[in-house]
Parts: structure tokens; C-alpha cells; sequence
């Protein structure tokens, strides 16, 4: 089977779904004739017309909120925010309304849609393109957050995005875009549940987006001299978050380390924390750790590596977290 | 180089009815007597029930409230313009056309009593709840005229109702640009009532009128006299018609004005005159269809406490129905976080059961 990167894997999908159902339709900036400047919406623009891959004006309020009353005429749009860090024009669309409808109408009213948006850093870009706030969009009751890591999770999450009832707000790490190939093999993965990536019995290793790849290749670096055996979770899902999962994981390893690519403060990695603590604390035979960026504001690219969390930093948590 | 006119605009009024009631019979809209007196009903039984809540709110048994009396020309003509599958986007100053959409009595009593029940409109699954933030639900109406467009339904607008304030927002901008992009068969009728809270109409924009604005867009805009129920209707109508035949948006500005209260937590008196006030009272819009109608010889003084009686007696049964208390599901708010189960949820409203049970117990 060919090997294919997270783009090719999203693209694919997008085509896929929007051949099979005649209600969804894309939207954004650049997402018609250019096919997206990350080029995740390729191609659908010459086969679907203007009519459902619209090239829209330049407003993330507008493009939201138009969304919105095309998610509860019934139609189901995939809006793209072209860099996350354009996403907050949006935010009251989100928070205000798009949230809110279900509740609002006692359930005579829902907003099926996604917004899709590439985030995080480690690419050299522009200010405002490099951050991970996820912790944003997941302190809103109503919306779903939802992380891909690989190009095998990220088809199956889009596609159950775009099927689910509720507006989903779809983050693609843009560091994993085209970093590297899977063989994808259709598996299919629930909104709202975590993977376990790796079965173990020593530590539980919690991480998302971008960083998973990281922290499965810090894992491989401690393994070239230490024997351990441990449980990796890929969180998929940050909201509504699976805390069944962490919590029977930590349960059985008694050990725990989370890897966040966002800043330290207020984020799924404190949620994590605050789980283990209120369902696990008994079990756990070391402080759980976390590793994430510090509370600045996101350096320009010059300074960014040694702001997010290295390789290093995770071998480090895991080894005092194992020796503790 | 030559510095060359390359475009001019002009702005037009409507008005039909002037204030004695008279009414220009060119512009006379095409409406039956029934069509006329429901018209007439409807802002009355608007204007009643505003009243009534407004009175329940000083005795405290109602919460804060938006009140539009004053303004029932300038929306209930507008639902009697659209049909009943169209779409109808509202804000929250628009009382009687909520009713005349099929809202009950009891639901608006709900609403403004603190429960989220009273925003389901049992009749018409094609009008939106009320919206708060200003501006913020025109987008909605855009995306509504879309999805009809694109699921085949030629006939469908949608039709949003927003007050001066809301221009001022982006999301007014983006959705007026929106609409005149993607040709969307909407009808954004701006109810300017000259004061957004203490905020003057002048204050909001140095455009001399709002409709205006539909210029810049390359949208139909057109200002009517919204005291004036019958222009309303026309301009509502027009607009949907040719929103019907694909000729795009439109934006209806209607001059009226609030005679009271932003809501019952603000003091007028604190930025405007009562000579304004008075001038303004001069011009109310049921006085004068109601002079129209007399005048048509199709109203006159017996039909006048004949209805007013019936609105009374629905108004009171329905506020005896609500007094009675309600009955609500206390953790109804888990059922709507989403559609679809989450453990997270589920764990919350076990935990908040219990807390109420707790409550119970120890007082």
C-alpha cells in the first residue's frame, strides 16, 4: 500500500465524504481554486464547483457564522481558519452562538459543523502562526476539540467531525503536514475516545497532536538503554475528554507524564492532572509530570525550538518520573 | 488624467400611510381586509403583552426585559410579508413578530423568567432563537438563505431583524458582504429606533441613513418609514420577492423609534428628552393603521373592545398558566451540552444530582 503524509490523508477524506454526501461543502480563505494554502482542500474546487468549495471574503466571523446558519439549514460545512491564530475573529460565532444553539433551542437547533485550522509551531513561520490553544476552544461547553497525530488517525477523526452533530473544531498539527508516510489501513476512531498506541505496565505517557510523534521517539531513545514498558496514550480527543482511559491506565502504571506542545498554564495538560488526582491519586507512586511550553508569548522562529518542549525534555520527565 | 464620475447612488424613502392615516393609493400594497386586520391584531396583541410583561417585571415577577413598544410597524408587517417556510432570524426587541411566527404567550413569559423552554417555537421550526449579541445572528441568516439555495428549495428567504446598534458590529459587514457574495436570498431589516441603550443613531455612524450602507455592498437598500405598517410591508415583500426570483439581498432600513426602556434595568431619562419622546408618540404606528382602517370603514370602536377584551383574556390565562408554576427537569442543561453521550458529562450531572439532593437535605 502507498505510503501517504496527514495532507494527502485529509484531502483524500475530504473528497471522499464530499462525494458520498451531497450536504457538505467547504468554505474559507483560499480553499476553493487555490485548494488551501496548505492544499488539504486540493481538487475539490474543480470537481464541486463554487456551489460547495467557496472561496470565501476574508472574515473569520463571517465565514463561522454564515456557517452556522448553513449547519442548521442542514447542510453540513467544513470551514477552514487558514492559521489558528486567525481563528480568534471567529470566537464569539463560537462561544456566542455556534456553542450555544442546542442548548439555547432545548435541542430544536443544531450546529453540525467543523472548523478545521493548522496550528503549532516548529515550521519557521510568521507571528501568530506557531501556537497550540487548544485549551481555547476546549473551555467551551458545547464544542468539541478534537487532535489528529498521524496520517492514519487523521482521515477516520475528519470524517467522524463531519458526522458528528455538534460543532467540532478539527486542529491539524501542521509540523506532522508532510514530516513523515504511513501505510494507511481504515480504522476507525470515535470522537470522544482516547488511543491507547502502546499497551505497557511502567508509566503512562499522555501526549496529542504534534508531540506525539515526539514522545514515541523519546520512548525509543530511552529504550536504546533502558528496559521499561510503557503505556502510550494518544488523547485524540481534548474535549469531551476521555478520562476513562488516563484514569485506568494510571490505575495500572502508578506513573504518569504529559506532553503538551501548548504553554504551561490552564491547559489538557492540567485537566489531565486534575482527573488523575480527583480518580487515581491513591495509585500513583510518583508526582505526575507534565511538559509543555513555558507561559510566553510564542517566540518568533529564531528562539521557538528551545521554547517547545524537546525530545530531550520528554526523555528527561519520563527517566525522574520512572526513577522517582 | 481625467478625474471622471465613474458611479452615482441615490437613496430611496418609502412611505405609505402618513400620520392622519391617510394612505398614498399608488403605493397600496396588495393586502386583503383579513390580511389587514390581522396585521392590525398582531401589533396590538404585541403592544398589550409588552405592556403586560413590562408591568409583571415591576412587580418582580419577571426577569430583566427588552421592551418594543413603539416599534410594532416596523417588524410584524415582516413576517406577514414572508411565508411560513421561509426563515426568521430574529434579535430580541421584536415581540409581536415572534408571536405572529407562532411563539406563545407562555413561551415568551418562560423565556423571560430564566428558562431556555421558552425559545422552542412549537409552531415554526424555521424561526431562530432570540439573539443577544448584536449583530451576531445576521451571518446565520446568510448561511440559512444558502443551505436553502443549495438543497434545491427556490422559493426560500431568510429574513433577520437587527436594531441601528448592530451596524456598527463587524458581523453586520461581514454578513452584508456575505450575502451580496454569495447572491443569498436574504432580507436584513435594521429596526433603527434612534438609541442603542443611551447611544444616539448619530453616534454609530456618520452615514446619513443606514440603508445606505447596502450601496457599498452592492445590495437592493431601501429606507422606509417604520411607523408606517403599511411601507414596511411593502418593503419586506418586495424584497422577498425578488430575493424569491434571485436577484439577491436586500437591506430595509425602518426609521421608528423605542418608546420606552433599552430593558427595564435602564433609564431613559438619563440621555433623552421627554419632548423627544412626545414628538415621537405623535407618529405611533397602531394610532395611525388604525385611523387607516377606520377610515376603510373595516375598524371602528366596537371591534376595537371586542379584541382588546379577547387579547386581555388570552394574556390573563396565559399568566395564570405560568403563575401556576412550572415544572422543570433541573438538570436539563446536560441533556444539551452535545447530541451525543459523553462520560465527562454523565459524571457532572451525577455529581450535580447529588449536590441538589445534598441541598435538600440540609437546607
Amino acid at each position: 500500500m502507498a505510503k501517504i503524509n496527514m495532507v494527502q490523508a485529509l484531502n483524500t477524506t475530504l473528497h471522499d465524504v464530499m462525494e458520498k454526501d451531497s450536504s457538505v461543502l467547504i468554505m474559507g480563505e483560499d480553499v476553493g481554486v487555490n485548494g488551501g494554502v496548505f492544499r488539504v482542500t486540493d481538487g475539490l474546487y474543480e470537481k464541486y464547483g463554487r456551489e460547495r468549495a467557496i472561496d470565501s471574503p476574508i472574515a473569520e466571523s463571517g465565514i463561522l457564522g454564515t456557517a452556522i446558519g448553513m449547519a442548521i439549514g442542514g447542510l453540513k460545512p467544513v470551514i477552514e481558519m487558514q492559521f489558528s491564530g486567525f481563528s480568534y475573529e471567529m470566537m464569539h460565532q463560537l462561544e456566542g452562538n455556534a456553542s450555544r444553539m442546542r442548548n439555547r433551542s432545548r435541542g430544536q437547533f443544531s450546529v453540525p459543523l467543523v472548523v478545521r485550522m493548522p496550528y503549532g509551531g516548529g515550521v519557521r513561520a510568521l507571528e501568530h502562526h506557531s501556537e497550540s490553544k487548544e485549551a481555547f476552544y476546549a473551555h467551551t461547553a458545547g464544542v468539541k476539540v478534537v487532535i489528529p497525530s498521524s496520517p492514519t488517525n487523521a482521515g477516520p477523526l475528519l470524517r467522524a467531525a463531519i458526522e458528528d452533530p455538534d460543532p467540532v473544531i478539527f486542529m491539524e498539527p501542521k509540523r506532522s503536514y508532510r514530516s513523515f508516510k504511513e501505510s494507511v489501513s481504515p480504522k476507525d476512531y470515535t470522537i470522544g475516545r482516547a488511543e491507547i498506541v502502546r499497551s505497557g505496565e511502567d508509566i503512562t505517557i499522555v501526549s496529542w497532536g504534534a508531540m506525539m510523534r515526539d514522545t514515541l521517539k523519546a520512548v525509543e531513545m530511552i529504550e536504546s538503554d533502558t528496559e521499561f514498558s510503557p503505556e502510550i496514550i494518544d488523547l485524540l480527543t481534548i474535549s469531551p475528554m476521555d478520562a476513562a482511559t488516563i484514569v485506568e491506565s494510571v490505575k495500572k502504571t502508578g506513573r504518569c507524564v504529559v506532553i503538551q506542545e501548548a504553554q504551561q498554564s490552564f491547559g489538557p495538560a492540567s485537566e489531565i492532572i486534575a482527573l488523575i488526582n480527583d480518580q487515581a491519586l491513591m495509585y500513583l507512586e510518583a508526582p505526575v509530570k507534565r511538559v509543555t511550553m513555558y507561559d510566553v508569548v510564542m517566540p518568533l522562529f529564531a528562539r521557538e525550538m528551545m521554547y517547545l518542549p524537546s525530545k530531550g525534555q520528554i526523555v528527561r520527565a519520563i527517566r525522574e518520573t520512572l526513577e522517582f | 488624467m481625467p478625474l471622471d464620475t465613474i458611479g452615482t447612488f441615490s437613496v430611496s424613502r418609502l412611505s405609505i400611510l402618513d400620520e392622519t392615516g391617510k394612505a398614498d393609493t399608488d403605493l397600496m400594497p396588495d393586502l386583503s381586509e383579513d390580511q389587514l386586520i390581522y396585521l392590525y391584531e398582531s401589533m396590538t396583541l404585541s403592544r398589550m403583552m409588552d405592556a403586560r410583561m413590562l408591568n409583571l417585571q415591576r412587580q418582580g415577577r419577571l426577569g430583566t426585559l427588552p421592551v418594543c413598544t413603539g416599534q410594532e410597524a416596523a417588524f410584524c408587517p415582516a413576517i406577514l410579508a414572508i411565508r411560513d417556510t421561509d426563515w426568521f432570524v430574529g434579535s430580541y426587541r421584536e415581540l409581536g413578530a415572534r408571536l405572529m411566527r407562532g411563539e406563545t404567550l407562555m413561551n415568551a413569559l418562560l423565556l423571560f423568567n430564566g428558562y431556555e423552554e421558552g425559545n422552542v417555537n412549537p409552531e415554526n421550526d424555521r424561526t431562530l432563537p432570540i439573539s443577544i449579541v448584536l449583530g451576531s445572528q445576521l451571518p446565520h441568516a446568510v448561511g440559512l438563505a444558502y443551505a436553502s439555495r443549495l438543497k434545491g428549495e427556490k422559493d426560500t428567504v431568510a429574513l433577520t431583524v437587527f436594531g441601528d446598534g448592530s451596524t456598527s458590529e463587524g458581523d453586520f459587514h461581514e454578513a452584508l458582504n456575505f450575502a451580496g457574495v454569495l447572491d443569498a436570498p436574504v432580507i436584513f431589516l435594521c429596526q433603527n429606533n434612534q438609541f442603542a441603550i443611551s447611544t444616539p443613531r448619530e453616534f454609530q455612524t456618520r452615514s446619513e441613513t443606514i440603508a445606505q450602507k447596502a450601496i457599498a455592498y452592492g445590495i437592493h437598500g431601501i429606507q422606509v418609514d417604520g411607523n408606517d405598517a403599511l411601507a414596511v410591508y411593502q418593503a419586506v415583500k418586495e424584497a422577498a420577492d425578488r430575493a424569491r426570483q434571485g436577484e439577491g439581498p436586500t437591506l430595509i432600513e425602518a426609521v421608528t423609534f423605542r418608546m420606552a426602556m433599552h430593558t427595564t434595568a435602564d433609564d431613559p431619562s438619563r440621555y433623552r428628552s421627554d419632548d423627544l419622546v412626545a414628538s415621537w408618540e405623535k407618529k405611533d404606528p397602531i394610532t395611525r393603521f388604525r385611523k387607516y382602517l377606520t377610515k376603510e370603514g373595516i375598524w371602528d370602536d366596537d371591534r376595537q373592545t371586542a379584541l382588546e377584551a379577547r387579547i386581555k383574556s388570552d394574556i390573563d390565562a396565559a399568566v395564570k398558566e405560568f403563575e401556576q408554576g412550572v415544572e422543570i427537569k433541573p438538570d436539563a442543561p446536560f441533556d444539551h451540552v452535545f447530541g451525543t453521550p459523553a462520560q465527562i458529562i454523565e459524571d457532572q450531572r451525577a455529581r450535580f444530582l447529588a449536590e441538589l439532593e445534598k441541598e435538600a437535605d440540609h437546607g
